[in-house]
């Protein structure tokens, strides 16, 4: 069987899983089907990458062709983002089953059938070459999403889904109104004819509202800075395991749509004259980049300190796509896989240390360093990587983030990334320093190193921190790849 | 040196981690430990010299280990300036290992897996900071020497040492990610290269005020060379046991920084672009001004080990005088004084924590008629003094030697001037401790019998300051290696 | 006459902006689902206007008619109110839950919530 006919599977499975799933009794099954389906979606996108590498791969549904019928088309720019999606998944799914024991303890059928329907959601949107598609994929994943973030432990957990339901939707309808304003102007609902014939009726005001409309409603997904509100308390109060997968999974997801529709649907070229966006995005970005790292440095709770710094690295992201260069998007697209990995390794970390002692407050993990040394060694390397330090993933993005806005002229930029390294220095040094400098408080009890299950998959992930920070042939190549793709060096454009 | 085996730089700089490794996991036996101590020291000096031959021969093995991102490869080579380093370290470390021993288990020190291995692994990473081919590579040592050294630091977890560590640790890898890592990238973009070159790279790529620029960045960014007003970590992490102090911040820390900031002049700026440079003179002033700074506070410092920090601090700006004078000769001085200032500062130390362990004073007006009680010591100290200082028959005289003539050569007056009347104030703070304990009684109350510390302690500080006397008629070595950089 | 002539446009964004402010400005959980609902259904009559063909008939293939409405955006819309009918049932079970937890769906009453709620609240989850 060809490439191009699997595709549609690693969508399917998961979603053909998540049905069986919820039918399932007991804690065992549930989590083995799960996984299975995770490893077959993240096995189809592994083999789906170099293809897409090549050419533009195409599913037509139902064999209608497109633009009439529904497509999956996969350049390299969405098989990267897939196979991160489903990687990351794969990954997280071994660290979840003693945590998932501990956190949700009744109806686990349930929650893995939610979690796949996310995973099926975020991976159709991924794929899909139809707007409309994007639309309902993104709202599976998100009832999904509000429905696991509610299985949280705390009572606001239900609070936070509650507010993410409200701004979550509102987003998403934003990118509803986008797309029917851009239907109204072109009769199309296919991505690759939507570029087609968009130049058409280029510059009138309903296409730049369309764009305008787009950009707000996916800038709500991915927390850029004004709209972020939702992401803090949402990660913060969900079950570790999907704090975990919502961090490295859901705003890269929103950041793709996003750069899909401003550099294909649209063109680069018109989105960045029509609207401000170099300027805005770039002042978005750098102010995400500081207003959450600013305050990411004075939050005791380690979750909110860590969902905060997301938002940081959104900024760094939004900055490189802002650059509206090949370096800048190769930058975008690096930070995204590297921070997917960094911020997936410190929320099992964080997550670990709370199966133990039941809090993450940054007084209560004082001295903690010589009782759970593997899990806190692991919470520092990971750290490192964050900060940006060589021989790491995180230095890797942010070298080819400081390489584009250096040669875009923009050298203050250059300084800005540097400072707000700093301050990730400061954040992940309190955690350090709170766990290995200072003395366990008098009478807490004694604390036993975290069980293997949760240990190995959060080494696992520090060392791929530090893998892909040495050998950078997999994410460079395909992050370039992407990038070119986007820009129409190759690939969907015409 | 044909009857040692040449193993590859890699190999060199993995020993030292590899021994830490080994001492973590045999944590429970503390006779395995040592014995694994002893074993890394020796096999990592005997490899350090396995490669000397070929440098002297003049060759300079190279070894590319992987490269990470095009133009970003981590790679080592092994160039005669770097040899200088890692000989300097190597022999000081197997000399240090025993002090250490005998120091901590006297001094009632606890948790010394993690101290030793902390110690390994410092040692691996000045060894890759001495063989790194590119700015990368040595970037990548610098940030694992200043996070090793810091648990070694802080090692009595006391509130002081804490406070001292955080200082320590801040002020390093702030001044290099602030500004060490802004400037290889500038560097990087300048000139799409980051490997080390002889007579520069940078030349022809860079505007003089701009290479000014970069300049100010990468000696400031060397927060371990100490240069004014990033000199603060150096007296703060005196808080640490002495052993730490002696090899970490006499040697191997401190010798990192003046080593980078000769590599930067040699072989990134090199040495004629660097005397285009309106913004060098800067430099060199503050470096100036750093030397006899640091040496007036000396004077007032009671506290021993305070005391010879801030001389600490007084001659590496000796060192980066010599790197951005701009010529040969002091360049060759500058390398000559890593080594002599090595072996004179250790054997300092290494008395300070004696006199400590014997009979617990820390303050120089304690130490009144203590030569009796201590007389090795003592002797010791006097001899580590006058190859600080540079007089003969020690092998500080030929280091300053070449730094004075350099200063002369590149017509600085006021350089010339700064380095005798440095000499001058390096008489006044390190004699007095000599002179008291030799010349002034003891106080009431304490015998005037032998008291020295533990064997362990006493032998090692006697080997460096018989090695400070021996560079006086050996430095041909050290003179060689220097002139070979230039070859 | 162009004023009129675009009424289903001022429906929809009247309708919108009704809805927009009842979320923003209400602090029960019901009004605000219910403003999430309005601001939903004028995005919905916006796509399917679109779709509307002057003197066009419903789309259904029969003798005598050539012209027809188009269908694609009554089909498209007919998923999204789907969408939009699982996302109010999710946002009025949490509605439920959270009462249950706080005993209120004001949002005033239950103020920012900030973060000294103590560590675990599982047993007022029960």
């Amino acid at each position: 069987m060809a490439i191009v006919d699997l595709m549609p599977f690693s969508v399917l499975a998961p979603l053909i899983a998540s049905g069986v799933v919820a039918l399932l009794p007991g804690r065992f099954w549930p989590w083995a089907i799960t996984l299975l389906a995770a490893i077959v979606a993240t096995v189809i996108a592994a083999l789906t990458l170099p293809a897409a590498l090549e050419s533009t791969l195409s599913y037509p549904f139902g064999n209608w062709p497109p633009p009439i019928g529904i497509e999956y088309r996969v350049d390299a720019a969405n098989a990267f983002v897939a196979l991160l999606v489903a990687g990351m998944a794969a990954l997280s799914l071994p660290w979840a089953k003693v945590s998932i024991d501990r956190e949700v303890p009744e109806r686990q059928g349930a929650f893995y059938a939610l979690f796949l329907l996310a995973l099926a959601g975020l991976l159709g949107i991924t794929l899909t070459g139809d707007a409309f598609n994007v639309f309902v994929f993104l709202e599976i994943s998100s009832l999904a999403t509000y429905a696991l973030i509610a299985h949280g432990r705390d009572r606001r957990a239900l609070l936070a889904s509650f507010r993410y339901l409200i701004m979550g939707t509102i987003g998403a309808t934003f990118l509803l109104i986008g797309i029917a304003l851009l239907y109204m102007m072109t009769g199309t609902l296919n991505m690759a004819d939507l570029a087609v014939r968009l130049p058409e009726v280029q510059h009138t005001r309903t296409v730049d509202a369309a764009l305008a409309f787009i950009v707000v409603g996916m800038g709500l997904k991915l927390a850029m800075l004004p709209l972020h509100l939702w992401l803090p308390n949402a990660y913060a109060y969900a079950p570790n395991f999907v704090t975990i997968f919502l961090a490295g999974t859901a705003t890269k997801v929103a950041l793709y749509v996003m750069v899909r529709f401003i550099f294909t649907v649209f063109g680069g070229e018109y989105s960045f004259t029509v609207l401000p966006l170099a300027i805005v995005l770039m002042a978005l970005g750098v102010a995400g980049m500081f207003a959450g790292s600013w305050v990411a440095m004075f939050q005791d709770h380690l979750k909110r300190m860590l969902a905060y710094s997301s938002v940081a690295q959104v900024g760094y992201m939004v900055l490189g796509v802002s650059l509206f260069s090949a370096a800048g998007l190769t930058a975008a697209f690096l930070h995204m896989f590297n921070h997917a990995l960094i911020k997936v390794a410190l929320f099992m970390a964080v997550g670990t240390i709370m199966y133990r002692i039941g809090s993450i407050k940054l007084q209560d993990i004082r001295g903690l360093g010589r009782q759970m040394p593997w899990t806190l060694t692991a919470f520092a390397l990971a750290g490192l990587s964050i900060i940006g330090v060589p021989t790491t993933a995180g230095f890797i993005s942010k070298w080819y983030l400081i390489l584009a806005a250096a040669e875009a002229g923009h050298w203050w930029l250059v300084g800005l990334i540097v400072i707000t390294s700093m301050m990730a220095v400061y954040y992940i040094w309190r955690v350090i320093e709170a766990a290995w400098m200072q003395e366990r408080p008098a009478g807490s009890p004694a604390v036993r190193e975290a069980p293997l299950a949760l240990l190995a998959p959060t080494w696992l992930m520090v060392a791929l921190n530090f893998y892909f920070g040495i050998d950078t042939r997999l994410t460079v190549g395909a992050s370039t790849a992407a990038a070119e793709a986007l820009l129409g060096v190759g690939g969907l454009m015409p | 040196m044909n009857w040692l085996p040449q193993v590859s730089p890699l190999t060199v700089v993995l020993i030292p981690f590899i021994g830490a490794a080994l001492i973590g996991l045999a944590a429970r036996s503390w006779k395995t430990q040592q014995l694994i101590s002893w074993t890394t020291s020796a096999l990592f000096l005997l490899a350090v010299l396995g490669q000397l031959g070929a440098v002297l021969a003049g060759e300079t093995p190279r070894q590319l280990v992987w490269e990470i991102l095009p133009g970003l490869p981590i790679a080592f080579s092994i160039e005669p300036l770097g040899m200088i380093f890692a000989l300097l370290a190597s022999s000081l470390w197997i000399v240090a290992t025993p002090y250490a021993i005998g120091y901590m288990v006297n001094g009632g020190y606890t948790s010394l897996a993690r101290f030793f291995a902390c110690y390994a692994i410092a040692l691996g990473a000045a060894a890759g900071i001495a063989f790194a081919d590119n700015l990368l590579t040595m970037f990548i040592f610098y940030e694992i020497l200043s996070v090793s050294t810091y648990p070694l630091v802080a090692h009595t977890g006391t509130a002081k040492a804490r406070q001292g560590a955080r200082t320590y640790l801040g002020i390093l890898l702030l001044t290099s990610i602030c500004f060490w890592l802004p400037a290889m990238i500038w560097t990087f973009i300048a000139t799409g290269t980051l490997e080390f070159a002889q007579g520069g790279i940078l030349a022809g790529h860079l505007g003089p005020t701009q290479a000014g620029l970069l300049l100010l960045l990468f000696m400031f960014g060397t927060g371990k060379a100490a240069l004014m007003p990033f000199h603060r970590w150096l007296p703060s992490a005196m808080v640490a046991p002495t052993p730490v102090s002696a090899l970490l911040h006499a040697v191997a820390v401190v010798k990192a920084g003046v080593f980078v900031a000769l590599k930067l002049a040699l072989y990134v700026f090199g040495l004629d672009f660097l005397a285009e440079i309106p913004l060098t003179d800067f430099v060199l002033y503050v470096a100036t001004f750093t030397m006899i700074a640091a040496s007036l506070i000396a004077i007032h410092q009671d506290n021993l080990k305070a005391r010879l920090a801030y001389s600490t601090v007084s001659q590496l700006a000796y060192i980066v005088v010599g790197a951005l004078l701009a010529t040969q000769v002091a360049a060759i001085g500058g390398g000559m004084h890593m080594v002599m200032h090595g072996y004179g500062k250790i054997t300092l130390f290494f008395c300070a924590g004696a006199i400590y362990l014997a009979s617990h004073k820390t303050l120089v007006s304690e130490l009144d008629g203590i030569g009796r009680r201590m007389p090795f010591t003592m002797a010791a100290f006097l001899l580590g003094a006058l190859c600080v200082i540079g007089i003969p028959p020690m092998g500080g005289l030929w280091s300053k030697w070449h730094l004075v003539t350099g200063a002369f050569e590149a017509g600085h007056a006021v350089v010339l001037a700064a380095f005798l009347l440095s000499t001058l104030l390096n008489i006044a703070y390190l004699l007095p401790p000599v002179l008291r304990a030799f010349l002034k009684p003891l106080p009431e109350g304490e015998p005037a019998t032998l008291k020295e510390a533990p064997l362990m302690c006493v032998v090692p500080l006697t080997l460096t300051a018989a090695g400070s006397m021996v560079l006086f008629f050996a430095a041909g070595l050290p003179h060689r290696l220097m002139q070979l950089v230039f070859a | 006459m162009t004023v009129l002539g675009f009424f289903n446009y001022w429906v929809v964004i009247i309708l919108m902006m009704i809805g927009l402010y009842c979320v923003i400005a209400r602090g029960n959980m019901i009004k605000k689902i219910i403003g999430l609902n309005l601001f939903q259904t004028s995005v919905f009559i916006l796509f399917i206007s679109a779709g509307k063909v002057v003197g066009g008939s419903t789309p259904i293939l029969r003798e005598g008619v050539e012209v027809y409405s188009n269908p694609l955006p009554h089909v498209l819309i007919l998923t999204a109110i789907v969408v939009g009918v699982a996302i109010t049932a999710v946002g009025l079970a949490l509605a439920v839950r959270i009462q249950e937890a706080y005993g209120t769906i004001e949002d005033d009453h239950l103020g920012d919530d900030g973060e000294d709620d103590g560590p675990f609240e599982e047993e007022q989850r029960g």
